[in-house]
């Protein structure tokens, strides 16, 4: 059995571990000092031999990123750090910053240092307060220190940190709309090209990237490429965060190795919810297509999970036992893709708009067979036609749930509503209540 | 404009510090309509128009982004706006629930206000807390692992006036104002305040230690 | 089978690329998108969001393809979805399987379209678009018969009023942002923005009852034009046009008749000198609707609002159908042709032979043809045996009427749009690219970014700014020191290849001004674009409409000149004494020293009220007009014209290109140079223009060679500038695009979107007026205007600026005065 390994997560313990007293008596900030005496294209190339992988989501190599950009030609470059974290089942950052947000902040240097910008801005979605003054603190802190401001560390080298928040758009996670967001406009996902690496915030080079992705640089330079590739499976390398919720036991933040197996997490997390047992989970948020019990064994890494049909994305594995209506699971979040389109393409915008409805009249009893063959259409009408992954994203638990479930949406159609108890999925005893009462 | 000289100047001020994190002026569109809220309780016309004159864009542009974001409200907010999280995961581990008993104990629905001006009710999406679901979070501060009754008490101490400290966050839940005020970019002192790490955040940590006291790779 | 796409094939010229379409191998430039490739073979990809003139966006989906490409290796991989085709270039090897011949491509497309009629309403009958809308055209080729949503659609209250002549049904909108990209990247208003999110996001305003936010202020549309009007853009009704549903509409055109009811036109506009394109719609002959033709040498796409909405002046009720003459009583009756023709050459002869013979003097106004311009020099010279003719009825001199001799007639085609759009560097002089300029604002705008532009003005207009460019400040009249004495990087960046000096007609009253800009042109090698206001101005002076200039350029002093035309018009001999301009035949006029006035489509409202007492002094008037004015009330003959639509002829545009158009529908109305053509035989003289034809024909056979042409102007600019106190300042003034110009009567909801009168002045000299918010401002001692005062950043000190021609504000009949002249301002108690 794997057995787990906190790296970004081993500080969260410790009294006032976010202050930069406790950072630095923890051993912080010995990583930017030790990049400080790098080449630029040395610390980039650590990274890249390290094998660390995009945790936002895609796993785009980060090393790879950076040596995208366009050479420095004198003008601005920039690092946008995506604190956005609003994927349905994602919770890994939030705490991290909240936690930890030094770790954060000596990895966006050290990345604006491989990078050679001055101006790094951190993108946190807008609600949650406590994050977002926890990152202006420490980057004040920061700053007194020395670790920000001009000539750091003696280096000649300056940089600023801007901590920016959002306000309530899950698009904004997405890079190009986190960017248009940024310079102060509705969040939409911009075209492709101009690629980020040439022309994105300011129209200049920018690198945008997840906090997890930023917070595992340190170690990497402290402890060396070869420590951190030395973890994980063999392209899908070091340590990730998985973020267990829902019908488990102990939910919550567990960081180990890539390819942990969702039995062996169970294991740690105490197993499903006492008395019940799995019956569906995302390996990583409501964009990756469900999987069932069939998968407890699928190394989770992204080739694994690919093999099992699905997507690791965030790693968000939420958990669902047997008492869920799969029906409204998928509703549910439905409802959200309806909600959180941006609505510049027609597929996501519209396509949303109908699933949405579609499922609403299944809860209702009012569906028929022919809207689950609806729901598959409509779901084949955005996947891969609309402007970004969200569209894609939305169709994600449509199909695969109507491919493992498919007989619970026609119980819904000829039992003209939901067979199962909605209360019964809740944590704590809910009273029954009158038919058709409530919302 | 209904602002007076003494506000339009004051938040003129506040404008000119937050532009000045940007390398473009235009970037500054999400905190002013942050600090316009911290003003007026909501992103009001007349705010919508300081930020379009102190931004030299059109009104038609503030308006667009002040009603693409969820947080920028239309209407004068509670002193404390009260969202449960009614996305899948916690609607099913108990949020649904705690809505219905929220909307029934506080007699409004998804985006009203109860008549004391207190409390906006709002349904909201997935906060990325869901390992401690069913979460609420008042003026976006964490409260975690609610239930019915914990939520309803939470509402009726907000009511009742007294400070109330969420799970993870500051010491009590600052206004909706003062928050706003914090999400403009203003520092408000209390970030040294409440826990480094909840409970749940914690569990991989307890879990590691008890399998292998030492950490480390095998 | 190779087709080459794209403006230019010139293979040394650009790199171009090969690649497969539906089979076919297609070569063309580099960097093409694949929709408009395939245009190239004949393939038309749906497509909604995708407009040539703006920039990609890939938002509607609609015109999906499958594509493959080489990879590294040169293995063709296809791509794993099906690509926008708007959004994705052609590059070499590329395969590309559209509808026509993929599966793939064809569901996509079919799929995109089901999702977007399903919150459509099926209006299509009762829809201004109906008959003409690709969305319905779309559907009816691509989409599927039946839809298979049975849900609640998307519905809105309708309709909402975007400005007062764009109105907007939200629910037949597809949310192609054409619209709001145009606003954005084509004039830089964004008037209009998309609203809300997700599936109700929605063109719109900050309109608070529609957007549902609760205010302090009150409600209904925002005011932040300084004016007090809703932001506006003078370039909003192109939304209209380019609006692929019926989900934007015209205030004056809404519902008034269907596409299939009326008969297209191409015309030319007549609203300014730059002679765009367009579709004159009509219906009984009556003018319904005009859109922009795309003329990729002048306006491209667009057309300016002025000239899509502003034809209704001509179908007044104050149209002249009829001649009019001066009965016994003195009043004004209507007579038949025979009879206004014979009372107008008797008035005329009178005037030529009486005893007391002081002549008559020939003003027919920028707004004529050149047809027409060429009649009325003609009838001057061949009949009237006059030089004093001048087409110019506005501020003019000598040092103008030198400049046009010697640099504007004659010259053919000079500076153009396609040179203004490379020019690395523009300098404009007494000129505002927005309000007079028109789509040479658009050209311009295009190149912001890579192009410098700086502006002698009294200040930053709205306009310049939105090209980015740089003051040169100047008090008015001091423009010809300024000129001699620019800073160094104005004049480095004019030295650069291809660099543009463009003056516009206000320079004619700063003295000295043409003078240095030729002088400038000549050490800077910056090429000169004179770039008047009218439509007719280029084109009189080509026909010679100007006291000194002759048909063709050549100089009335040339004696070269005037032999070869005296060979063409057949007659003895031309005039021999020099021309008299627009200000001496107006003062020889008032002084009791002219006979006669023919006067063309002039308003009393362009001059200072000495015209009008002018006028009134002649001893006989003939006015050839459209309509009544102010100026057939004073004319003893009143002959009534066409307007353009129902004439043909031809527009000279600024850049010297003949903008020749046809009659959108024939009506019993005559042109001017037919209506002087039966004056001139009424006074037993052969004029030669009874069709434009035989005008054509006859400019045609006119050549000037270099030697005839004027000298160029050497004035002086004066010695000291102008210079100006806050209550004696001095004035600067130009017509806005949009104001209470007489071609603009009739048409309330393009007045809608004109900028509010406001007077402009330093915030030094606002301070020192104290006012509160309100200044009046008199002239000579003759009237005042009293505006809101508005502090103008960058505005010189003692300079206050006023619209010339907008309602409650007309400088020059109001305060008598030219820009230039001195004003008292007060300002004024709340
Ligand atoms: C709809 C959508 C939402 C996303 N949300 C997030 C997010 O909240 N946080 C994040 O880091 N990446 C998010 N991503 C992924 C980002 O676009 C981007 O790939 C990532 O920030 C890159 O960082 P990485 O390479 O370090 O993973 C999202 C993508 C999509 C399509
Ligand atoms: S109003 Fe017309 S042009 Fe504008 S977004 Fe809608 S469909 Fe497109
Ligand atoms: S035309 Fe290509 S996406 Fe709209």
């Amino acid at each position: 059995m794997t057995a787990l390994d906190p790296v970004l997560t081993c500080t969260w313990a410790t009294p006032q571990s976010w202050t930069l007293s406790a950072y630095e008596a923890g051993g912080g900030y010995s990583a930017l000092k030790k990049a400080a005496k790098m080449a630029p294209a040395d610390i980039t190339q650590a990274v890249k031999e390290s094998g660390l992988r995009g945790r936002g989501g895609a796993g785009f190599p980060t090393g790879m990123k950076w040596n995208f950009l366009a050479a420095p030609d004198g003008g601005p470059r920039y690092l946008v750090v995506n604190a956005d974290e609003s994927e349905p089942g994602t919770c890994k950052d939030v705490p991290l910053i909240m936690a930890s947000p030094h770790l954060l902040i000596e990895g966006a240097i050290i990345t604006a240092l491989a990078i050679q910008c001055d101006h790094a801005f951190i993108y946190v979605r807008g609600e949650v307060v406590h994050v977002y003054r926890r990152l202006l603190a420490a980057v004040a802190e920061a700053r007194k220190a020395g670790y920000l401001g001009r000539n750091i560390l003696g280096t000649g080298f300056d940089l600023e940190i801007t901590v920016h928040a959002g306000a309530g758009a899950y698009i904004c996670g997405e890079e190009s709309a986190l960017l248009d967001s940024l310079e102060g406009r509705r969040g939409q996902p911009r075209l492709k090209p101009p690629f980020p690496a040439v022309k994105r915030l300011y129209a200049r080079p920018t690198t945008v990237n997840n906090v997890e992705t930023i917070a595992s640089v340190p170690g990497i330079i402290d402890r060396g490429a070869a420590w951190f590739a030395g973890m994980g499976t063999e392209k899908s390398k070091g340590h990730v965060i998985y973020s267990l919720s829902g019908h488990v036991e102990r939910p919550g933040q567990y960081e180990g190795p890539m390819g942990m197996t969702l039995r062996e997490l169970l294991a740690l997390a105490g197993g499903v919810r006492k008395g019940h047992h799995l019956k569906f989970w995302t390996p990583g948020g409501s964009s990756t297509p469900i999987l069932t019990d069939k998968h407890l064994d699928v190394p989770l890494d992204y080739e694994g999970v690919e093999g099992a049909g699905s997507m690791l994305g965030t790693r968000a594995l939420q958990i669902f036992d047997e008492t869920t209506c799969v029906v409204r699971a998928v509703a549910r979040w439905t409802e959200f893709y309806k909600h959180e389109s941006c609505g510049k393409c027609t597929p996501c915008r519209e396509g949303t708009f109908w699933l949405s409805q579609i499922y609403e009249r299944l809860e209702r009893g009012e569906g028929t067979e022919a809207d689950i063959e609806q729901l598959l259409d409509t779901s084949r009408s955005i996947l891969g036609r609309s402007f970004c992954a969200l569209g894609d994203s939305a169709t994600m638990t449509i199909s695969s749930s109507i491919a493992a479930f498919r007989e619970e949406y026609l119980a819904h159609v000829s039992g003209h509503g939901c067979p199962t108890d909605p209360r019964a999925t809740a944590l704590f005893a809910v009273p029954a209540k009158k038919k058709g009462a409530g919302a | 404009m209904t602002y007076t000289d003494e506000q339009t100047k004051r938040l003129a001020k506040d404008a000119s510090a937050i532009i000045a994190r940007y390398p473009q002026a235009r970037s500054a569109l999400l905190p002013l309509l942050h600090l316009v809220q911290s003003e007026d309780g909501f992103v009001s016309p007349d705010g919508m128009v300081f930020c379009a004159d102190q931004l030299g864009v059109s009104t038609a542009e503030v308006s667009a982004v002040a009603t693409f974001y969820s947080q920028f409200k239309r209407h004068p907010t509670g002193e404390y706006q009260v969202g449960v999280c009614t996305n899948t995961l916690c609607a099913l581990m108990g949020g649904d629930a705690v809505w219905d008993s929220l909307t029934k104990h506080l007699g409004v629905g998804d985006d009203e206000t109860t008549p004391d001006g207190k409390v906006t009710l709002e349904r909201i999406e997935c906060n990325a807390a869901c390992d401690y679901a069913p979460v609420v979070m008042v003026n976006w501060e964490f409260f975690d692992n609610q239930t019915p009754e914990s939520a309803k008490a939470v509402v009726d101490s907000l009511r009742a006036g007294k400070d109330v400290a969420p799970t993870r966050g500051a010491a009590k839940v600052c206004s909706f104002k003062e928050v706003s005020r914090v999400l403009a970019g203003f520092e408000d002192g209390r970030a040294g305040e409440g826990v480094g790490a909840g409970p749940a955040s914690l569990v991989g940590l307890e879990a590691a230690a008890g399998a292998k006291p030492n950490g480390g790779a095998e | 089978m190779t087709t080459t796409a794209g403006a230019k094939a010139d293979a040394n010229l650009v790199t171009t690329i090969t690649a497969t379409i539906d089979g076919f191998e297609v070569t063309v430039p580099k960097g093409t998108l694949i929709i408009r490739a395939a245009e190239d073979i004949g393939v038309e990809i749906p497509r909604f969001c995708d407009h040539p003139a703006l920039e990609p966006a890939g938002a509607c989906r609609q015109c999906l393809v499958e594509v493959a490409a080489p990879d590294r290796d040169g293995n063709l991989t296809p791509m794993p979805k099906p690509q926008a085709s708007c959004s994705v270039e052609l590059t070499a090897g590329m395969v590309v399987k559209t509808q026509e011949t993929s599966e793939v491509a064809d569901r996509a497309q079919k799929g995109v379209m089901e999702l977007l009629l399903i919150n459509h309403p099926l209006d299509c009958p009762v829809c201004d678009k109906g008959g003409e809308c690709p969305l319905q055209n779309q559907a009816m080729s691509h989409g599927n018969a039946e839809s298979r949503f049975r849900d609640q659609k998307r519905t809105f209250e309708k309709p909402i009023v975007l400005t007062s002549e764009v109105l907007l049904d939200r629910e037949r909108c597809v949310l192609c942002q054409r619209c709001t990209r145009f606003s954005e990247q084509i004039p830089g208003d964004p008037f209009i923005e998309l609203q809300e999110r997700g599936a109700t996001s929605q063109v719109g305003l900050l309109d608070v009852d529609v957007l549902d936010f609760e205010g302090f202020a009150a409600s209904g549309l925002p005011t932040e034009d300084e004016s007090g009007r809703p932001f506006s853009s003078y370039f909003a009704g192109n939304t209209i046009q380019i609006c692929p549903v019926g989900a934007l509409t015209s205030a004056a055109y809404r519902f008034r008749a269907r596409p299939f009811d009326l008969v297209s036109s191409p015309s030319i506009a007549e609203h300014d000198s730059s002679g765009s394109a367009v579709r004159i719609d009509h219906r009984r002959g009556k003018v319904m609707r005009r859109l922009a033709i795309n003329d990729p040498l002048v306006n491209e796409d667009w057309i300016t609002d002025k000239d899509r909405f502003a034809f209704r002046w001509q179908d007044l009720d104050d149209r002249l159908t009829h001649p009019l003459v001066r009965d016994d009583a003195g009043v004004l009756v209507e007579a038949s042709w025979p009879e206004a023709l014979e009372r107008a050459a008797a008035g005329l002869a009178n005037a030529m032979v009486a005893t007391k013979a002081k002549g008559v003097g020939v003003l027919p106004g920028g707004r004529v043809t050149l047809e027409d311009a060429y009649a009325y020099g003609k009838f001057a010279r061949a009949v009237l045996g006059t030089n004093d003719i001048d087409a110019r009825w506005r501020a003019t001199s000598e040092e103008e009427h030198a400049f046009l001799a010697s640099s504007v007639a004659g010259t053919g085609i000079g500076v153009t749009f396609a040179d203004l759009e490379k020019a690395p560097a523009v300098l404009m002089v007494s000129f505002e690219p927005e309000d007079e300029g028109g789509v040479v604002f658009l050209r311009l705008r295009k190149s912001r970014g890579s192009q410098k532009v700086f502006t002698i003005a009294p200040f930053l207009s709205p306009g310049a700014r939105k090209l980015d460019a740089t003051l040169v400040p100047a008090v008015p009249g001091a423009e010809g020191a300024v000129l001699a004495s620019l800073p160094h990087d104005v004049v480095a960046a004019l030295k650069g290849d291809g660099a543009v000096i463009i003056l516009g007609e206000r320079i004619a009253s700063a003295r000295g001004g043409l003078t240095a800009a030729l002088a400038l042109a000549d050490s800077t090698g910056a090429r000169l674009a004179w770039i008047p206001r009218r439509a007719g101005e280029r084109g009189a002076v080509e026909a010679g409409a100007l006291p000194g200039v002759l048909p063709g350029g050549g100089s009335a002093g040339s004696a070269g000149a005037k032999i070869a035309l005296v060979r063409t018009w057949g007659i003895e001999s031309l005039p021999a004494a020099y021309g008299r301009g627009l200000d001496d035949i107006l003062a020889a006029a008032a002084s009791g020293h002219l006979g006669a006035l023919v006067l063309g489509g002039v308003s009393l409202d362009d001059l200072p009220p000495s015209a009008e007492a002018a006028i009134k002094k002649a001893p006989f008037v003939v006015s050839l007009e459209v309509r009544r004015s102010g100026v057939t009330e004073l004319a003893d003959v009143v002959l009534p014209v066409a307007p353009p639509s129902e004439k043909a002829g031809t527009f000279v545009n600024w850049e010297g290109r003949p903008r020749a158009f046809e009659a959108a529908f024939e009506t019993s109305a005559v042109s001017d140079h037919r209506a002087l053509d039966m004056l001139a035989r009424a006074m037993g003289a052969d004029l030669g223009t009874p069709t434009v034809d035989a005008v054509r024909a006859e400019l045609d056979s006119i050549t000037v060679d270099d030697a005839a042409r004027a000298s160029r102007p050497s004035f002086a600019a004066p010695s000291s500038t102008p210079r100006g106190t806050a209550v004696h300042a001095v004035l600067a003034s130009w017509h806005l695009l949009v104001d209470a110009g007489a071609l603009q009567d009739g048409e309330p909801h393009l007045a809608g979107t004109g900028r509010v009168a406001v007077a402009r002045v330093s915030a030094a000299t606002a301070a020192t007026l104290g006012s509160a918010g309100v200044v009046r401002v008199s002239g000579a001692g003759r009237g005042s205007i009293t505006l809101p005062v508005v502090a103008t950043p960058g505005m010189a000190d003692g300079v206050v600026w006023l619209p010339a021609n907008s309602p409650g504000a007309n400088t020059a009949r109001m305060l008598g005065v030219w820009p230039g002249a001195s004003v008292t301002v007060k300002g004024l108690g709340a």
